[in-house]
């Protein structure tokens, strides 16, 4: 920087003109410099060139800090710049001493101290002071001495010059402060999620955050909607601060509704503003907006949360109370416990079982309750090991403290859960048993009873298969006697016919006179040994034809016939046993227009003769009369003989239907005759579907009636 | 006692089959007494040699016979030319319904039942020999 003066510019000048001229260029120098040290620089340098000095050293001294912000030397060594250094505290340095003095001092050889390497006659000019006055601001040292009143002049320039700078630096430092505290308090009221707005007191716009900026203001670009919704805002907030002028009592709140320009929505606001007094703007006001829209939401939200929750809280208080009445009806024992066993609810009945009567504070039902707990608790616990499940059914043997009896139950534990699957209680229902085991204890002896009984019955069975065996085999061993019989008697029927064929033969020769006539003694001996004859095979005949039937060898053939006629032809047959019994009259009656007979001709003829011969045989004397009948509501016919003659006594009238049967055995010895007629007739009857009935007194005569269906089945 | 062949030179000649005794002679001599010719045989197998023989006008053929039966003779007899024409009445003390109808099989023209009295199987006779249809007479004895 040594150039910077232009030495042969003014070549032509007096010294004294030459003296102001070098003096002016300085100033000019200085004028022209912003820099403080540029500015020490230039003074030194003038000095050394100008003024003569052959030492110079300038420096400057920041009035902060208190040390050392420039250093411009020349014909200084560089060690002795290096060794300046000004310690404001050490007031008894030179240098310092120089700074705190009005006048120059001169720094003499003594004044070296602290090896400083300030050797020399230096004089020390110290700066002016600083606008403020409150400290030097540098020194100008220089050498020789003679150069003092160019030092001093030069040190006042510099001086002022530094002031200078040094206020104008202070000054753009605080704008540049202000500025940034400005910055940042428009951050901070920016970051600000509520818009917030400085206004006059009719509402014009001072400073406004981006939040309020969204609401209170439009550029001109945007739309039409959002112009309109700005104004709308603008006049809302108005008119809400105009309300509040009315009222000057600091802060206000209240509640305001705006529209939100990008959305149209409502936008409700709390409003918070307070009215600021400035001494230079005025009156102003600060408000805040904030937005409550959300907030009022989640207020009404939660309001209808709380009264949902109030009814759910008095359903569940109904519903508790329902449930309570519903488990204290149940009869059966219901208890409800924590997981940790506690009993958080139990019914009545479960109550008798798990608390100690009032009526009975006996050692003993207090026992039987704890043993119940016990069981109880035991029982419940096992519901809670692992692989227990949901449920656990069981039997537990409880005391009822009441008669100390003892109380078999069945329980079922429940776990409760809650939604999340957590445990929060166990319900456990008890069921007496003392029914069920007494029934299954009486259901056994049923069973053993009912075993027993079936074995029995199983003997009964077999034995009765048993006897069923036998009998039939003792019924086909009868039927096979009862075949031989029957065949026997074909045989012997034949073995007797045989001979008696030849009896009858010759005694029918004799009578006929075949070997000359006999005398009458000898024919009326004859007649005797024919009637014996025929006697005996009648009865051989009545046994052939039992036999017959029961070897079911009698076919019935079934034919329509006149009843009149069979009966004319009876009459007919029975006409000489008639005549030769001389105190009996025969008579008919028979039904006129009487149907046809459908039946076996030959055997209803065979039955009614029998029945006619009998009639005859035991009536001496009287009427025998033949009674033939239809009867139309039970389709029978009925064919009677009747007879007046000794008749039958009432408990023999199923006698007489007895194989080789009469009424009387004295009879048969007067009345001849084997008993085997009305036994074949009956036999004979029911071959037809038919019966005979018996109407009879002892001494009264009887009727014997034939009854056979009228077009029976054919057979 | 009438005469069998009134106005007749030659007498009917009668075959009497019955194995007892008794009862062929009392046929046989009531039959006699009745104007007929008998012959007579104890069974079957004389039947036959003597309707051979004899070629007689009828055959009272008792059917439950030693040696051979009855039914078995009539079946014979009437398989032969020679003597198909003979009737041949049955006489049985068997009275049971299957003898009539085995008599009727074996080729039988009528059956009687024993007992039969002698003056009843004359007129059977005679009937049987005017030509009269074969009929059945049950074996039902006088009462």
């Amino acid at each position: 920087m040594s150039a910077a003066f232009p030495t042969q510019a003014r070549v032509a000048e007096s010294p004294r003109e030459a003296a102001a001229s070098a003096r002016l260029m300085l100033a000019e120098l200085l004028l022209a410099s912003e820099e403080a040290g540029e500015c020490a620089q230039a003074v030194v340098d003038w000095l050394a060139e100008r003024a003569g000095a052959r030492k110079v050293l300038c420096a400057l001294i920041d009035a902060g800090s208190g040390t050392v912000e420039h250093l411009a030397a020349s014909g200084v060594p560089e060690d002795t710049i290096a060794s300046v250094h000004l310690a404001l505290e050490e007031s008894g340095h030179p240098l310092v001493f120089a700074l705190a003095s009005r006048e120059p001092v001169a720094l003499g050889k003594g004044a070296r101290r602290n090896g400083d390497g300030l050797r020399g006659d230096f004089l020390a000019i110290p700066l002016p002071l600083s606008e403020k006055r409150e400290a030097r601001q540098g020194l100008l040292l220089v050498s020789p001495a003679r150069c003092a009143p160019d030092a001093k002049w030069a040190a006042e320039m510099l001086g002022q010059k530094i002031a200078r700078l040094r206020a104008v630096s202070a000054r753009l430092e605080s704008e540049h402060k202000l500025q940034r505290e400005r910055e940042l308090l428009l951050n901070i009221i920016n970051a600000s999620p509520d818009p917030i707005l400085l206004t006059d007191p009719e509402g014009r716009m001072i400073i406004s955050n981006a939040r309020a900026d969204a609401l209170f203001s439009a550029r001109e670009s945007e739309s039409e909607g959002r112009h309109r919704a700005v104004t709308l805002n603008n006049m809302l907030f108005s008119a809400a601060l105009s309300q509040q002028a009315i009222d000057e009592s600091g802060a206000y709140r209240r509640e305001l509704l705006l529209v939100s320009p990008s959305e149209g929505s409502d936008l409700l606001f709390e409003l918070l503003s307070s009215v600021v007094q400035h001494p230079r703007e005025g009156t102003c006001v600060v408000s805040i907006l904030r937005n409550v829209t959300d907030l009022r939401a989640a207020t009404e939200q939660i309001e209808e949360n709380y009264r949902r929750l109030k009814m759910a809280e008095a359903d569940v208080r109904a519903e508790r109370d329902r449930l309570d009445l519903i488990i204290d009806s149940v009869a059966d024992p219901i208890l409800v416990t924590d997981p940790s066993g506690k009993i958080l609810l139990m019914n009545s009945p479960a109550e008798r079982l798990f608390t100690a009567p009032e009526s009975d504070q006996s050692a003993e039902a207090e026992r039987a309750v704890r043993s119940n707990d016990a069981h109880f608790s035991s029982f419940v616990s096992n519901l809670f090991l692992a692989g227990a499940g949901l449920r656990l059914r069981g039997e537990i043997s409880l005391i009822d403290p009441a008669t100390k009896q003892p109380l078999p139950v069945e329980a079922v534990a429940g776990k409760v859960l809650s939604e999340h699957g957590e445990l929060t209680a166990v319900a456990t229902i008890l069921h007496d048993r003392t029914e069920a085991l007494e029934k299954a204890r009486l259901y056994e002896q049923l069973k053993a009873g009912s075993e027993q009984l079936e074995e029995k019955v199983r003997e009964a069975t077999a034995e009765l298969v048993r006897r069923n065996e036998l009998l039939q085999r003792q019924h086909l061993e009868l039927e096979q006697a009862s075949q031989l019989k029957s065949q026997f008697l074909a045989n012997m029927s034949h073995e007797f016919r045989t001979p008696l064929n030849a009896i009858l033969g010759y005694t029918s020769m004799l009578l006929q006179g075949v070997s000359g006539e006999m005398s009458p003694p000898q024919k009326s001996k004859m007649l005797r040994v024919d009637s014996n004859a025929r006697h005996l095979l009648s009865i051989i005949n009545d046994i052939l034809d039992i036999s017959r039937i029961e070897a079911g060898k009698m076919p019935v053939h079934v034919e329509e016939f006149e009843v009149p006629a069979l009966i004319s032809e009876l009459l007919a047959e029975v006409e000489p046993l008639i005549q030769k019994a001389s105190k009996l009259v025969a008579s008919t009656d028979i039904q006129p227009g009487l149907p046809p007979a459908w039946s076996d001709r030959q055997k209803v003829k065979q039955i009614v003769l029998n029945l006619l011969t009998n009639a005859i045989k035991f009536t001496s004397e009287g009427t025998v009369k033949v009674i033939a009948r239809s009867d139309d509501e039970r389709r029978e016919l009925r064919i009677s003989v009747q007879d007046t003659g000794i008749g039958i006594a009432a408990q023999d009238h199923d006698k007489v239907f007895e194989d080789f049967r009469q009424a009387d055995s004295s009879v048969t010895r007067e009345y001849g005759g084997a008993g085997l007629g009305l036994a074949i007739c009956r036999r004979l009857a029911r071959m037809l579907d038919g019966r005979i009935d018996l109407h009879s007194e002892a001494g009264a005569g009887s009727t014997f009636t034939l009854v056979l269906p009228r077009k029976g089945k054919r057979r | 006692m009438t005469s069998a062949t009134a106005g007749s030179t030659k007498k009917p000649l009668v075959l009497v089959v019955d194995d007892f005794a008794d009862n062929r002679e009392m046929y046989s001599e009531y039959l006699s007494f009745s104007g007929y010719e008998v012959i007579e045989a104890k069974n079957g197998k004389e039947a036959i040699d003597a309707a051979y023989a004899r070629l007689p006008d009828i055959i009272i053929m008792d059917l439950s016979l030693p040696v051979m039966d009855g039914w078995e003779a009539t079946r014979r007899l009437k398989a032969d030319d020679r003597t198909r024409r003979i009737p041949v009445v049955a006489l049985t003390g068997h009275a049971l319904a299957g003898h009539s109808k085995g008599a009727r099989e074996a080729g039988c023209d009528s059956f009687l039942a024993k007992p039969c009295l002698p003056d009843q199987l004359v007129a059977e006779i005679r009937r049987m020999l005017e030509g009269g249809k074969a009929t059945i007479v049950k074996a039902k004895g006088a009462r």
